[in-house]
C-alpha cells in the first residue's frame, strides 16, 4: 500500500512535468502541424536558467535562506526568458518557412535543437559539466500519510503545474485570445479572412509553449537537482516522452496533452516500481506504438477525414 | 539509362584499384575517412528510397542499422570463435575470415529488413509525422533491449559450451559490443557502395521507382490510378532498412568505431535524415554529395572544434531556409541545366 501510494505521487508528481512540456508541442502541432524538436531544448534551458539565477542570487552558498519569494521569482524570469527565446526561434528560423514542405520545417527544428544544445555547452553559457541546482525551497516533509512521506517540494511542483495548466486552460477556452488561437488551428487562411492577426498568434503561441516549458524546467530542477549538461541525452528522451505524451492525449488538443501527460507518468513510474526499473523507456514507447495502432489521433484526438 | 552490369563491373574495379593503391598512399587517417563516407553513403542513398522516393518520414534509420551491426558482429564474433578458437582477424583478402564477415553482413541485412518490414506494417496505418514517431519509438526500443543484453563471452570454452540463444544475447550491454575483429575495409565498403548505387539508380529510373515517386507526390491520386500504396511502402521500408544493416556490418567491423547503442541511437538517424534532405529528397547523386560533404565538414571544422556543433546546426537552418530543396533537389548531377546545355 504504502509503495503503491508512493508510486501514485510521483506519477502526479512526474507526469505533471510532462503535461507542461507537452501543451508547448501540441499548441504548436495544432497550429503549424510540426513537431518542434526544439521544444525540449527550450525545457532545458528553462532548468539551466533557474540553476544560473539560483546560483547568482546566492543559493549555492551552505547558509542560504531558503525563501518563497526568490523562488517565485526565478520561476517567472525564467518563463519569461524562454519565452523571448521562443518568440526569436519562431521569428527567425520558423516564419521564414511558413509556406515550405513540412519535411523543411522537421529539419530546421532538428538544426535549432542542436544549435542551442551546443550553444549552451559553450563555456561562456553553461559548460560542458553537470552541476548540482541548488535548494531555493526549504525540502520539508509536511507530513505522512500511510507510511508515505509528503515532501513540500512534490506539493509545490504538482501545485504550480497544475495551477498553470488551469490557467491556460482558461486562456484558450474562455477568451478572445484564446478563441484566436483556436481559429488559426483550425484553419489559418480562413481564420486570415476573418481579421485574425495569424502572425502574432502564432507567435504568442510559441511565447506560451516555451515559457510553460520553461516552468517544467524550474520545477524539474527543484525536484531532481542534478543537472545534466545541456546536450545529454537524457534531456532528448524526456523531450521525446513528453511529446509521446502529447501524441497519446491526441496531438491538437489541449487537455488531451495534460491527460497524456499524467498518464505517461503514471504508465512510467508504476512500470517501473511493478515491472522492471531497467525498462521504463520501452513503457512510454510501447504504450505508443499501441495508441498510434489502436487510435492514430490519440485518446481525445478527432480522426480528420482527408478531401481529395 | 544505368543498365547491364558495366556500373557493377566498375564499381568492383574501382573498389579493387582503392583497396590496393589507397592504403600505402594515403595513409590510415585517409583510409579510415573514405571508408566513413562509404558507409555514411550507403546509409544516405538507402533512407533516400524512403525519405526521398516514396515520401515517407522514417528518423529511426540508425536502429536497422544498429540491427545489422550487431546480428553482424555476433555472426564474424562468435563464428570465429567456433571456428578458429579467437575473434582475430584471419589475414588475406577473401579468405575464410572475409567470407565470414561478408556472410555476417548479409545476414545483419537480412534480419534488418525483416525488422524493416515489421517497422514497416504500421505505416498502413499511419501517415507523416505519426510514422516518424514510430520510428524513432523502435529505435528507442531497439536501443533499451540492446543495453539490456548480458556481457560479451571472452574465451573459446565458454562459447562452445553456451548454447545459441545466451550467444545471441551476449551482445554487451550498454557497453557496447567490443573485441569484433577490424573486417570492414575499402574494397568490401565500396563494393557495398557499387551494390547500393546501382539499386537506386535502376529503381528510381523504373517503373516501381516511378510508383514509389507516385506516392510521394500524392498518395490518393497514386492509389486511384492503381498502385498498391501499402505494398510499395513496406516494400520500401524492408529494401532501406536491410542497406542499412549491411551500412552496421560494416560499421560494427571498422577500425576505431564502437558497436554501442548509444553510438547508434536518434542522434545517428537525424544525421543520416539531415544527408538526404541536404542532398535533395530523392536524388541519389545528391545524397552521395551530402554524405561526403557532411562527413567532410566535422573533419575540416576539427580545427576551431568548439564551434563546430554551432556552425553546423545554423548551417543547416540556413539551408533550409536559403536553399529548402536541398543541394540537387530531385534531380541526379548528369541532369542539372547547366551539364546539359553543354552537352547538346
Amino acid at each position: 500500500m504504502t509503495k503503491f501510494l508512493q508510486t501514485l505521487m510521483d506519477g502526479v508528481a512526474v507526469g505533471s512535468l510532462y503535461a507542461l512540456i507537452a501543451l508547448g508541442y501540441t499548441m504548436v502541432y495544432g497550429i503549424l502541424q510540426f513537431i518542434n524538436f526544439a521544444h525540449s531544448d527550450v525545457f532545458v534551458l528553462g532548468a539551466w536558467i533557474s540553476y544560473t539565477l539560483a546560483v547568482g542570487l546566492g543559493y549555492a552558498a551552505a547558509d542560504a535562506e531558503p525563501s518563497v519569494l526568490a523562488a517565485v521569482g526565478i520561476l517567472l524570469a525564467a518563463m519569461a526568458a524562454c519565452g523571448a527565446a521562443g518568440f526569436t526561434i519562431e521569428r527567425l528560423a520558423y516564419r521564414p518557412l511558413r509556406r515550405a514542405p513540412r519535411l523543411n520545417v522537421l529539419i530546421t527544428a532538428i538544426g535549432v535543437s542542436l544549435l542551442l544544445q551546443n550553444v549552451g555547452q559553450l563555456k561562456w553559457f553553461f559548460g560542458t559539466q553537470p552541476q548540482r541546482m541548488p535548494s531555493v525551497l526549504a525540502d520539508r516533509v509536511l507530513g505522512s500519510v500511510a507510511g508515505v512521506q509528503v515532501h513540500l517540494v512534490d506539493l509545490i511542483g504538482a501545485g504550480t503545474a497544475l495551477a498553470l495548466m488551469l490557467v491556460l486552460d482558461r486562456l484558450i477556452f474562455h477568451t478572445r485570445l484564446g478563441r484566436a488561437m483556436r481559429a488559426v488551428s483550425h484553419d489559418t487562411t480562413v481564420a486570415a479572412l476573418m481579421g485574425i492577426n495569424v502572425d502574432a498568434v502564432i507567435s504568442f503561441t510559441f511565447v506560451l509553449g516555451s515559457s510553460l516549458a520553461a516552468a517544467a524546467g524550474f520545477l524539474y530542477a527543484m525536484k531532481y537537482p542534478g543537472l545534466n549538461q545541456p546536450a545529454h541525452a537524457t534531456w532528448v528522451l524526456l523531450g521525446l516522452k513528453a511529446f509521446v505524451a502529447a501524441v497519446i492525449g491526441g496531438i491538437g488538443n489541449v487537455r488531451g496533452a495534460m491527460l497524456g501527460g499524467i498518464l505517461i507518468g503514471f504508465i512510467e513510474l508504476f512500470g517501473a516500481a511493478y515491472l522492471s526499473p531497467h525498462l521504463r523507456d520501452i513503457y512510454v514507447f510501447s504504450i505508443l506504438i499501441l495508441v498510434l495502432l489502436v487510435r492514430p489521433s490519440g485518446i481525445l484526438g478527432r480522426a480528420v477525414a482527408e478531401k481529395v | 539509362m544505368i543498365k547491364g552490369l558495366a556500373p557493377l563491373a566498375a564499381g568492383l574495379a574501382l573498389a579493387v584499384a582503392m583497396q590496393l593503391s589507397a592504403g600505402p598512399i594515403i595513409g590510415p587517417f585517409a583510409v579510415k575517412l573514405l571508408m566513413d563516407i562509404g558507409i555514411n553513403v550507403i546509409l544516405a542513398v538507402s533512407l533516400n528510397i524512403v525519405n526521398g522516393f516514396t515520401g515517407q518520414f522514417s528518423i529511426g534509420h540508425a536502429g536497422f542499422m544498429a540491427v545489422g551491426g550487431y546480428v553482424a558482429g555476433c555472426f564474424t564474433y562468435y563464428g570465429s570463435y567456433l571456428i578458429w578458437g579467437a575473434p582475430r582477424v584471419q589475414a588475406g583478402w577473401l579468405s575464410g575470415g572475409d567470407l565470414l564477415f561478408v556472410g555476417g553482413c548479409l545476414a545483419g541485412a537480412a534480419v534488418a529488413g525483416a525488422a524493416g518490414f515489421v517497422v514497416g506494417l504500421p505505416s498502413l496505418r499511419l501517415r507523416g509525422d505519426y510514422l516518424a514517431i514510430v520510428t524513432l519509438g523502435f529505435g528507442e526500443i531497439l536501443r533499451v533491449m540492446l543495453q539490456r543484453t548480458g556481457d560479451v563471452v571472452t574465451s573459446a570454452e565458454e562459447v562452445r559450451a553456451a548454447s545459441w540463444p545466451t550467444l545471441a544475447t551476449s551482445l554487451g550491454g550498454s557497453l557496447g559490443f567490443s573485441g569484433l575483429p577490424y573486417y570492414t575495409d575499402l574494397f568490401w565498403v565500396y563494393v557495398f557502395v557499387a551494390v547500393t548505387l546501382l539499386v537506386a539508380l535502376r529503381l528510381k529510373f523504373s517503373s516501381l521507382g516511378r510508383a514509389f515517386l507516385s506516392i510521394r507526390e500524392n498518395e490518393i491520386a497514386a492509389e486511384a490510378v492503381g498502385v498498391n500504396t501499402t505494398r510499395l511502402k513496406v516494400r520500401a521500408f524492408v529494401l532501406a532498412a536491410a542497406f542499412a544493416g549491411i551500412a552496421g556490418g560494416l560499421f560494427a567491423h571498422e577500425v576505431g568505431t564502437s558497436l554501442n547503442p548509444r553510438e547508434l541511437g536518434f542522434q545517428k538517424s537525424f544525421d543520416i535524415v539531415i544527408m538526404v534532405v541536404l542532398g535533395g529528397m530523392g536524388s541519389v547523386s545528391g545524397a552521395v554529395l551530402a554524405a561526403i560533404v557532411l562527413t567532410l565538414l566535422p573533419e575540416a571544422l576539427r580545427g576551431f572544434s568548439e564551434f563546430r556543433m554551432p556552425i553546423y546546426a545554423l548551417a543547416l537552418i540556413l539551408m533550409m531556409i536559403l536553399r529548402p530543396q536541398g543541394i540537387l533537389g530531385l534531380r541526379e548531377v548528369w541532369e542539372l541545366p547547366w551539364l546539359r546545355r553543354r552537352r547538346s
